[in-house]
């Protein structure tokens, strides 16, 4: 037996493009144990209910994180509208959800992009970058912005897209859905990316259910949790889940790769079978009192939130519960045994997203 | 135009962005604005660099590894504050676990706005961040920095 050594990892770190910070028990080259400490981008921006009514509070929300960011404001203004009973037009829902798709699919691009420079694979990064630009090229043309967009607002979306710009958005479907095609088949095919990640990282159906973890890290161990599948309007686009069953990180991959293309065919649905009419509904008055939750499915996972309303224009409380918070025991559970050069990969696999979790 | 910067190296921090501004500052070195045609290198070294990018403001926990970040860089450096986050504290500036901009710790040279900051404005930023290290090395020569 080896002597113990304890590695520092972070909170700066070349393969970390956010701070959180690890440390490594090693026995000789294998992890023991891995001890996670977080807090270096708390804002507490919660409490900001307090300073901002509810409406500008959505924006202050859609700053949890800047990556799943229409998210976090789908999931809010979902969650006043519930307290605040509004009925939010059909078409605005449409809106919403091919807005919530297509950051999937950037969300997702980037990812394999992270993945690939963990590994090393420089050009397939940069190619995965030049495939999410396409995207972004859509929100920045609908919204005028790149990553944080303003488009949700409490009663429905900011502002209409018109049936021109839907056909621009089913053409890019189109063409990133090539681009993936001939990309993905690398993390398929490639002998030393599957070499490095078959195999690694295991986590089993039982550590998954123990751990609560969410998302493609569950989904690539076949449990089906996926937000999605209890929504009507998911159903009514024909919505399953991506499931796989092996539980390394090679399925972590399959299944984000797959979810890009089952969200580019949502998105095609979604547009090809939009009603017309408003697009957003006229809210007025204070929020009643009570408290509303709703679950929204992220890229990374199950985002949960919680709103109280006290009879003010300001909510009382506003709750964001984010997918990386609860993946970090399956991260911890999976560093356990692996190999030090490995440790990157690992906590990459898990997709982590450390200003979603701090807030 | 000296070695240093024709080919600047730059140390990205996330401070405690909201990940907006990281990602604009990685789309930079991406094909479509290609960061990399002006020599410029992402390194994670800050021993190495010449650049500091920070994104996001400063808090207690993190206000440490700003500083050690920064001293341990060697002479001329500069440093850019990427988004209104790191300028002012921005959208969060009334948190309570936010102490205000880089600047409450760090000098700044150069302060890029936006939220998130467009990668052609952070690449604005990195540009005039040049001239600030190109003025610095000069000084530094004559001796009077
Ligand atoms: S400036 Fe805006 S986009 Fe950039 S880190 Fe701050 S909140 Fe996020």
């Amino acid at each position: 037996m080896g002597k113990r050594t304890i590695v520092p990892f972070g909170p700066q770190h070349p393969a970390l493009p956010e701070p959180i910070h690890l440390d490594l028990e090693l026995e000789d080259e294998k992890v023991i144990r891995a001890i996670p400490s977080i807090g270096y981008v708390h804002r507490g921006l919660e409490k900001l209910v307090e300073k901002r009514d509810y409406e500008q509070m959505t924006y202050v929300m859609e700053r949890v994180c800047g990556i799943c960011s229409f998210g976090h404001s789908y999931g809010y203004t979902s969650a006043v509208e519930g307290l605040m009973g509004v009925d939010v037009p059909e078409r605005a829902n449409y809106l919403r959800i091919m807005f919530h798709e297509l950051s999937r699919v950037h969300s997702h691009l980037l990812w394999l992009g992270l993945l690939a420079d963990g590994l090393g694979f420089d050009s397939l990064f940069m190619h995965c970058w030049r495939i999410r630009e396409k995207v972004l090229d859509v929100f920045e043309a609908i919204t005028g912005a790149r990553v944080i967009m303003s488009f949700c607002k409490v009663g429905g979306v900011r502002k209409d897209v018109s049936p021109d710009m839907l056909r621009m958005v089913r053409n890019v479907c189109d063409d990133v859905e090539e681009e993936v095609r001939k990309t993905s088949g690398v993390f398929m095919k490639d002998s030393s990316i599957r070499n490095r990640l078959c195999g690694t990282g295991i986590l089993t159906r039982e550590d998954v259910l123990d751990l609560n973890a969410v998302g493609p890290v569950a989904r690539g161990s076949g449990v089906e949790n996926d937000a999605r599948t209890a929504e009507p309007m998911y159903r009514n686009l024909g919505f399953e889940a991506v499931l796989r069953d092996e539980g390394d990180c090679w399925a972590r991959c399959i299944v984000r790769v797959d979810e890009i293309f089952q969200s580019l065919d949502l998105i095609r649905t979604a547009i090809d079978t939009i009603p017309s009419g408003e697009f957003c509904a006229v809210v007025k008055g204070p929020v009643p009192e009570g408290d509303y939750t709703f679950r929204v499915e992220q890229p990374r996972g199950e985002g949960f939130y919680y709103v109280q309303g006290n009879g003010t224009k300001n909510l009382s409380r506003a709750r964001v519960r984010t997918p990386t918070n609860i993946n970090i025991p399956a991260m911890v559970k999976a560093l356990q045994g692996c190999d030090l050069q490995d440790v990157s990969m690992l906590v990459i696999t898990i997709d982590p997203c450390i200003s979603c979790t701090e807030r | 135009m000296s070695y240093s910067t024709k080919s600047p190296w730059i140390l990205h921090y996330d401070a405690s962005s909201c990940n907006g501004c990281d990602i604009e500052v990685l789309a930079c070195l991406t094909p479509l604005y290609d960061l990399e045609r002006f020599g410029i290198i992402n390194t994670g070294d800050p021993k190495q660099a010449d650049l500091l990018l920070i994104t996001g403001a400063v808090n207690d926990q993190n206000k440490g590894v700003v500083k050690q970040l920064y001293e341990q860089m060697p002479e001329p450096k500069v440093v850019v504050a990427v988004g209104i986050c790191a300028c002012s504290g921005g959208v969060f500036r009334e948190c309570y676990n936010i102490l205000g901009g880089i600047d409450t710790v760090i000098p700044v040279d150069v302060y890029v706005p936006g939220c998130a900051a467009r990668p052609e404005s952070i690449i604005d930023g990195v540009v005039k961040g040049l001239e600030v290290l190109e003025n610095k090395l000069n000084k530094m020569r004559e001796g009077t920095l």
